[in-house]
């Protein structure tokens, strides 16, 4: 046997017996209840840990031909593995199945990963090429924004791709209020859901309590959040990186727990609820008006049907995060903006260009709390129900993750990283369970592979030559 | 501010770090409209006189008396103050650009302040208005002035990071320029520059004192840089100043050739 | 002064846990400059094991509990060391030359994956422990108040003093100790001299992840029931013990976690139980902003 060949078995053995001791108590005894008197007992699972460990042997030699260069091992193992996936070979779960045939899927795509990406590359530098990526990306914005704007009217327009269409703008705006703060001025916040819960909350107590209406509150939810946003930025904008990190976490819990016990005020766990949704013009989105005023259905002379309700909710989301986008662009041309980008490049040479760092990254700090601020207060008119529940770190970790994954700093990004994280499980409804599973892998495989995000270019604020016909420059 | 008055006044600095004493009552002047240079061997606190000087520590004692528009206290300021206030602005030994923003971008930052008020802190930016159009259209041609100064108007759209090494120097130099300061403080310009480019950063020191008038305090190792530009020399070692005066009297000064040689003999190439 | 005494017992137990998990936190952030956001995930999966292995001990009929304790520590420890060395392979290594935020990213995807990863196998429910070992010994009553310790208390911070004196004398005296301090100072001088840095750093790794596991069982033990989520808020109550104490110093570590257990436990028996992770996560801010370099570390000059 070659030298080369049996290091090879050796790492993949490695990577086997490794994957073995992980798995062998959590995932080979899985503890279950067996009733309050006699504890726990177990549901073995030793044959699913031995077949997977077995994939993941041949998973990784597969892997190691690949890269090594070897292309048809490679996919010969891969081609194995799928097969074995696919076929009705009984494998002790069907999770296995598509463990084995997706470690598959991943060897032959490893193995064949140099040939497209050198094709890839090809067809970019040729002249169609060329022009299509210098075109591609302004033509997709519109195009995703025409598409945004007439799906309601587009017979795709049920209940659930409305429904689907909300939360995913609500990402979105989330992801593009985050990006000024991570993606623009660099500073890493996790508990952006914080500035989120002030604005629903702004709206739940000052819609029951004090009868304002959706219109009236939203700027006042933006206001509150963004001085939440002041204040607790202050005394830790001055931070580095990391601590800055983990004290916006400290932040975000903080907020949630108080919300939880200040019974008084936030009603704690149970909620708030009969939160009164948005009005147009007065009217309001229901079978039966309150007396005293019309409903939607009455002013238009039209039937009613549920669906006028979330159609007006979906262009309400889609015009907040438009402003959102607008401002950040806008933004990022003025001198704060481009300040911002300065900061995150390099803090040290700011000052040194007389530009006061806490200042800088306390507007963006505000600005970027004040969206999330309009974005809550949009989400308790939505669900006319807000609870802590709703608040929780891993939201904050979900818009960070698309925003990491976009691109930092990329507006277009975040569109598409929204529409695959959130659109994707909620369409494949079996990967519901597995889908913070996988947000976790998605955000460290990103990382490694792709730190910069899918959409890793920079596209400079401003010009001094006239931009070059196509490709480079 | 009479013409006799120094640009800069640095009286009695010290700094220590814990038990180090890292600069030792370190006393000089350096002129307006000159060019000063501090030299001397590793480790003699050179870099640290300039981080004292540029907000970057806090000087342990010491007065450092900066004569612009008007007398300015440095050792009271914060880091940021100094360049937005004073006016004094610096280099860095290891070059800080912003390397994913283009050269243009790059001195467009440094004219942060003067357009921060012209924008009305961002909100005429924000409607449109016509006078921060204005005034983002001449921060731009004082931009462009000053790449043509350097010769990199063609690059002007490239990410920074992705120039050559003498041009990021350059660049790192006239982004201080674009600041409008008083005084320039540059560490170590002439780092890894080869000497057609250490002659062309001599031709770009001796404008900016010329042209633009103002004062330029200068580390550097490089002695054909020292040597011809130099108005005035300032030599430290192991945090103390051994000499200071012009620069052909402190290369023949026995005590600086002992610094640097440490026996004695003479013919250090300068 | 009963109630005192008996909170004081108890704030030193907790304390003693939390100060194991710091180690992992500071001896990381020592060497390589960055906050390992999954060492809360090794610390639940410490536990899990733990768990896991008691339960195959009652299978197995061993009823002695010094043996069972035994058995599944150094089962624990060694199985959640894999995972302490895996999470570095492959989150941290191949970031370690990229952006400062890379890894802390990376760190937290790898938390939610473990926290994931346990829910899914193990399920979402609380998992009971049963009592391992129970008793104690009363110290002294008064107002009609049994200040009272228990074996298992007992066990806890001893078991704690033997693992620190331990690793101090390990970090101190050991060639492993000095490498692993070298690479703490300059990592690159650290290598040319022939240091493995590579080796070093997982080492430092596993060195946590299996303190980690001593207090999860620990833990286990303690409470009597875990689940996939305690690794979190443990998490973030040992990390602020880290800082609190300096982050950077194994003294320091266990310091902070002696303090961190006094202000929570103090906190729920005086004034408010609900508020007592607020009060953790308000000493966590201030620390940060006053005194970022913590009770016993060096303060950090920045160099231009």
């Amino acid at each position: 046997m070659s030298p080369r060949l049996s290091s090879l078995l050796k790492d993949a053995a490695l990577t086997a017996f490794v994957a073995a001791a992980l798995g062998l108590f959590i995932v080979g005894f899985r503890t279950v209840d067996v009733g309050s008197t006699k504890g726990l007992a177990f549901d073995y699972e030793l044959v699913d840990l031995a077949v997977a460990v077995v994939a993941i042997f041949v998973g990784r030699l597969g892997l190691s031909f690949a890269s090594d260069g070897q292309r048809w091992p490679a996919l010969i193992l891969g081609a194995v593995l799928g097969a074995v996936g696919a076929s009705p070979v009984r494998l002790p779960s069907t999770f296995l199945h598509w463990f084995v045939g997706l470690a598959g899927l991943l060897v032959i795509g490893r193995s064949l990963w140099p040939a497209a990406e050198r094709a890839f590359g090809q067809a970019r530098q040729s002249p169609q090429g060329r022009k299509l990526s210098a075109v591609g990306a302004r033509w997709l914005a519109w195009v995703l924004l025409a598409a945004a704007v007439i799906l309601p009217i587009t017979p795709l327009a049920d209940q659930k791709t409305m429904d689907l269409g909300v939360l995913i703008l609500t990402y979105v705006m989330l992801g593009w209020g985050l990006n000024i703060v991570v993606g623009l001025a660099g500073l890493l916040d996790l508990g952006y859901v914080a500035f989120y819960a002030v604005g629903a909350y702004s709206y739940a107590l000052l819609s029951t309590q004090l009868g304002l209406g959706f219109w009236a509150v939203l700027p006042l939810a933006g206001a509150f959040a963004a001085t939440f946003g002041l204040v607790l930025g202050f005394p830790v904008l001055r931070l580095r990186g990391d601590y800055l990190a983990i004290v916006t976490l400290g932040f975000g819990e903080i907020i949630r727990l108080v919300l939880i016990n200040w019974v008084d005020l936030t009603n704690g766990p149970a909620g708030i609820g009969g939160i009164p949704g948005p009005t147009l013009l007065g009217a309001v989105f229901a079978e039966n008006a309150p007396p005293g005023q019309k409903t939607f259905a009455e002013m238009m002379g039209v039937p009613f049907d549920g669906t006028q309700r979330l159609v007006f909710l979906y262009y309400i989301i889609l015009g907040l995060a438009l402003i959102t986008n607008l401002f950040a662009l806008r933004m990022r041309r003025l001198p704060v903006g481009r300040a911002w980008e300065a900061l995150r490049e390099d803090e040290i040479a700011c000052r040194a260009l007389g530009i006061n760092p806490t200042n800088t990254k306390l507007t963006a700090f505000a600005i970027g709390a004040m969206f999330a601020g309009f974005a809550g207060s949009f989400f308790a008119a939505k669900q006319r129900f807000v609870s802590p529940e709703s608040f929780v770190f891993i939201e904050s970790a979900i818009i960070l993750a698309i925003v990491v994954l976009g691109g930092m700093g990329s507006q277009i990004g975040v569109v598409l990283a929204a529409v695959l994280l959130i659109g994707l499980p909620e369409w494949f409804r079996e990967l519901g369970t597995y889908r913070m599973l996988a947000f976790g892998l998605a955000m460290v495989l990103i990382m490694i592979f792709r730190p910069r995000g899918l959409i890793a270019h920079r596209a400079p604020s401003l010009r001094l030559h006239e931009k070059p016909g196509g490709g480079g420059g | 501010m009479t013409a006799d008055l120094p640009l800069i006044d640095v009286e009695h600095l010290t700094m220590r770090f814990g038990g180090l004493v890292a600069i030792d009552d370190v006393s000089f002047k350096a002129q307006p409209r000159q060019i000063t240079a501090i030299i001397g061997p590793n480790g003699a606190g050179k870099t640290t006189v300039f981080n004292c000087i540029t907000g970057f520590y806090k000087p342990t004692i010491g007065r450092l008396r900066l004569h612009g528009d008007r007398e300015y206290l440095l050792e009271r300021m914060l880091g940021h103050e100094i360049g937005q206030q004073a006016r004094v602005a610096r280099t860095f030994q290891n070059i800080r650009l912003f390397p994913g923003m283009t050269v243009l971008e790059n001195l467009m930052v440094a004219q942060h302040n003067k357009l921060m008020r012209a924008s009305g802190m961002s909100v005429f930016g924000l409607l449109g208005l016509k006078r921060y159009r204005v005034a983002e259209d001449a921060a731009v041609e004082k931009a462009r002035g000053w790449l043509e100064r350097i010769d990199l108007v063609a690059d002007a759209d490239r990410p920074a990071g992705e120039l050559p090494y003498g041009a990021q120097r350059r660049l790192e130099i006239a982004r201080a320029m674009c600041t409008e300061p008083c005084l320039l403080c540059l560490d170590e310009p002439a780092a890894g520059l080869n000497p057609r480019e250490s002659a062309e950063l001599n031709e770009l020191l001796v404008s900016i004192r010329d042209r633009d008038g103002i004062g330029v305090l200068l580390i550097e190792h490089d002695m054909s840089v020292v040597m011809r530009i130099s108005d005035h020399v300032v030599v430290l070692d192991y945090g103390r100043k051994i000499a200071e005066g012009m620069p052909d009297d402190v290369r023949r000064d026995p005590a600086v050739i002992h610094a640097y040689l440490g026996t004695g003999e003479e013919g250090a190439d300068a | 002064m009963a109630y005192f005494s008996q909170q004081l017992i108890n704030a030193i137990t907790l304390g003693a846990v939390y100060g194991l998990i710091a180690i992992g936190y500071t001896m990381v952030y020592g060497i390589i400059g960055m906050i390992n956001f999954a060492h809360g995930e090794i610390f639940m999966i410490g536990a899990f094991i733990s768990l896991i292995g008691f339960i195959l001990c009652g299978m197995f009929g061993i009823a002695s509990a010094p043996v069972a304790i035994l058995l599944v520590l150094l089962v624990a420890m060694a199985f959640t060391s894999v995972y302490g060395w895996a999470v570095e392979r492959v989150a941290y290594r191949p970031l370690r030359g990229s952006f400062r935020l890379a890894p802390l990213i990376s760190a937290i995807g790898m938390s939610i994956s473990l926290q994931n990863y346990v829910q899914l196998t193990q399920g979402a429910r609380p998992k009971p422990g049963g009592q391992i070992v129970s008793g104690g010994y009363n110290l002294f009553s008064a107002d009609g108040f049994d200040v009272r310790v228990t074996w298992l208390q007992i066990i806890i911070v001893v078991v704690t003093v033997v693992l620190m004196a331990g690793f101090t004398w390990v970090i101190s005296r050991t060639p492993l100790g000095r490498q692993q301090r070298a690479c703490e100072q300059d990592m690159k001088m650290a290598a040319l001299l022939g240091v493995n840095v590579d080796r070093t750093i997982s080492l430092t790794f596993v060195m946590g992840a299996a303190l980690a596991a001593v207090a999860g069982m620990l833990f286990l033990m303690y409470y009597g029931v875990i689940d996939f989520f305690i690794g979190f808020l443990a998490g973030i109550k040992a990390f602020t013990a880290a800082v609190l104490g300096g982050i950077g110093s194994l003294p320091g570590a266990m310091l902070g976690g002696l303090l961190i257990g006094l202000i929570e436990v103090f906190w729920a028996g005086y004034f408010s139980s609900e508020y007592k992770d607020v009060a953790v996560f308000g000493i966590l801010v201030l620390v940060l902003i006053f005194r970022p370099t913590g009770l016993l570390g060096k303060p950090e000059i920045e160099k231009v």
